[in-house]
């Protein structure tokens, strides 16, 4: 397959470029974070408080990893459903975050915010959790180390492989995927 | 009467905790590497290689097939002829708490659903399902569920009237409207009939049923070959990107139900459905 390799932190230029349906290949720095951890982040927000961490230009994987076994930087690591950080992930953006990495559908207000601002929203494979963990070289804590695996962690990341499944014009890999192969059954069977 | 300490049962409920986090079984590995034959785009292929990749890694390196090692279902069949010596529950929760310690799996269970929603630490409270049956020996199967999938079940009491028909429409929604959500390729396990409860449960035991087995009613096994063939056909695919591959299995079941109803349950679960079973 013809992969993207794609350095991170991942600018606003750069993920305008990004099209839905590309592979890619991502290397560098992410940030974890699942449920706990973004109604926390919101909550500071809304108190008009300061986050712990600088979204500008940075790509938050949602994931809850399995605890690493020795001789491992990470246990197990695949994505969590993204809908569940749908009410978060536009007041993220606005901020400046340029990367989201998870599984499943995104609401239209997600997706309107990834259009106004220039985000992308990248797919981990669901259940290639072993796999993606070796793509993992190092894991810290960063903040929220009471959540466990929900704690927001920073990630060295190489070679992590991920789709572009929907982009910064609203390009969707999940309706152009789908439909593009039932179009060609269709046309089979005619 | 045959004696069993509860230790026994511990000690084997850990075995297969270690059995279904680690390793993917034969069919469902056959059924996705099956599946990357089908494929025509590059990139559902790829999502499927990935997918077999992985479960070999897990396999030779002892690591979780899924990162969502799931709530600890059991199914026990017990024998009405067996004495069980010492604290049964406690038994089986201390096979949890010891092997999602030890084998490195996620706690991901909240005390309490809605206020706190603490996490308990060590993935307790297990969910024990028991049946009492004839006999002297004890069957354990254990099905640990993530909630990707779990999330994306639904349940809905039809009116005898919807029949065949009925239920097939709602099968294939359901599985349509979950998308690229509970982790395609997915195994579709669905409960036919009983009362709530009992079509949820018979829906949850079905994904737990061998990719490739059928219903032994005829009819049935044959409304599983098209509800899977119709389910394909929806594009869906490998991770929702488009694809041949958007389910392994519909797994089908029924039970006696009343006079005025239709139950019917669909327990979805991710293309990683582990489970492992055995018997003392």
């Amino acid at each position: 397959m013809n992969e993207k390799r794609i350095r991170l932190p991942l600018t606003r230029e750069t993920a305008r470029t990004l099209r839905a349906g590309e592979t890619v290949l991502l290397t560098g720095s992410i940030y974890t974070g699942r449920d706990a951890a973004h109604k926390r982040l919101i909550q500071l927000l809304d108190e008009g408080k300061p986050l712990p961490i600088d979204v500008k230009d940075q790509v938050i994987y949602y994931v809850g990893p399995a605890p690493a076994s020795p001789g491992h930087a990470v246990g197990s690591a695949g994505p969590t459903t993204s809908y569940r950080m749908d009410s978060y992930a536009p007041r993220l953006i606005e901020l400046g975050l340029t990367g989201m990495i998870g599984k499943g559908k995104r609401n239209q207000a997600v997706i309107d915010a990834m259009k106004r601002y220039g985000a992308v929203y990248f797919g981990a494979v669901g259940g290639a959790a072993a796999l993606i963990a070796r793509r993992i070289k190092k894991s810290e804590v960063v903040c929220y180390e009471d959540l466990g695996s929900e704690a927001i962690h920073r990630f060295e990341i190489e070679d992590f492989p991920a789709i572009v499944l929907i982009d910064s014009e609203g390009g969707n890999l999940y309706e152009t995927g789908p439909a593009a192969y039932r179009a060609e059954i269709e046309d089979e069977a005619q | 009467m045959r004696e069993i300490p509860s230790s026994v049962i511990r000690e084997a409920a850990v075995r297969l905790i270690y059995e279904a986090s680690y390793r993917i079984g034969p069919d469902i590995e056959a059924a996705i590497r099956a599946g990357i034959g089908r494929e025509r785009s590059a990139a559902a292929r790829g999502v499927l290689e990935q997918i077999a990749e992985s479960y070999e890694i897990a396999r030779a390196e002892s690591v979780a097939i899924c990162q969502d090692t799931g709530m600890a279902v059991f199914f026990f069949e017990i024998g009405q002829e067996v004495h069980i010596i010492g604290p049964f529950e406690e038994a089986v929760n201390d096979a949890v708490r010891e092997a999602y310690r030890d084998g490195y799996l996620r706690k991901s269970v909240v005390a309490e659903p809605m206020f706190e929603r603490v996490n308990t630490g060590d993935n307790t409270p297990a969910v024990i399902h028991m049946r009492l049956v004839p006999g002297d020996r004890i069957h354990i199967l254990f099905t640990p569920k993530g909630f990707g999938s779990e999330n994306m079940s639904r349940i809905r009491m039809f009116p005898p009237a919807a029949g065949v028909e009925g239920m097939k429409r709602f099968v294939i929604e359901t599985v349509a409207e979950a998308g690229p959500n509970p982790c395609p390729p997915v195994i579709v396990g669905v409960g036919v009939g009983g009362t709530f409860e009992q079509a949820a449960l018979t829906a949850k035991r079905m994904t737990a049923r061998p990719v490739g087995s059928h219903n032994a009613d005829p009819r049935y096994a044959a409304l599983e070959d098209e509800l899977l063939a119709a389910i394909n056909r929806l594009g869906v695919g490998p991770a929702g990107i488009g694809g041949a591959t958007t389910a392994l299995a519909v797994n089908i079941d029924y039970r006696p139900t009343h006079i005025a109803g239709m139950p019917v349950a669909v327990n979805m679960c991710c293309h990683c459905a582990r489970h492992a079973e055995t018997t003392l």
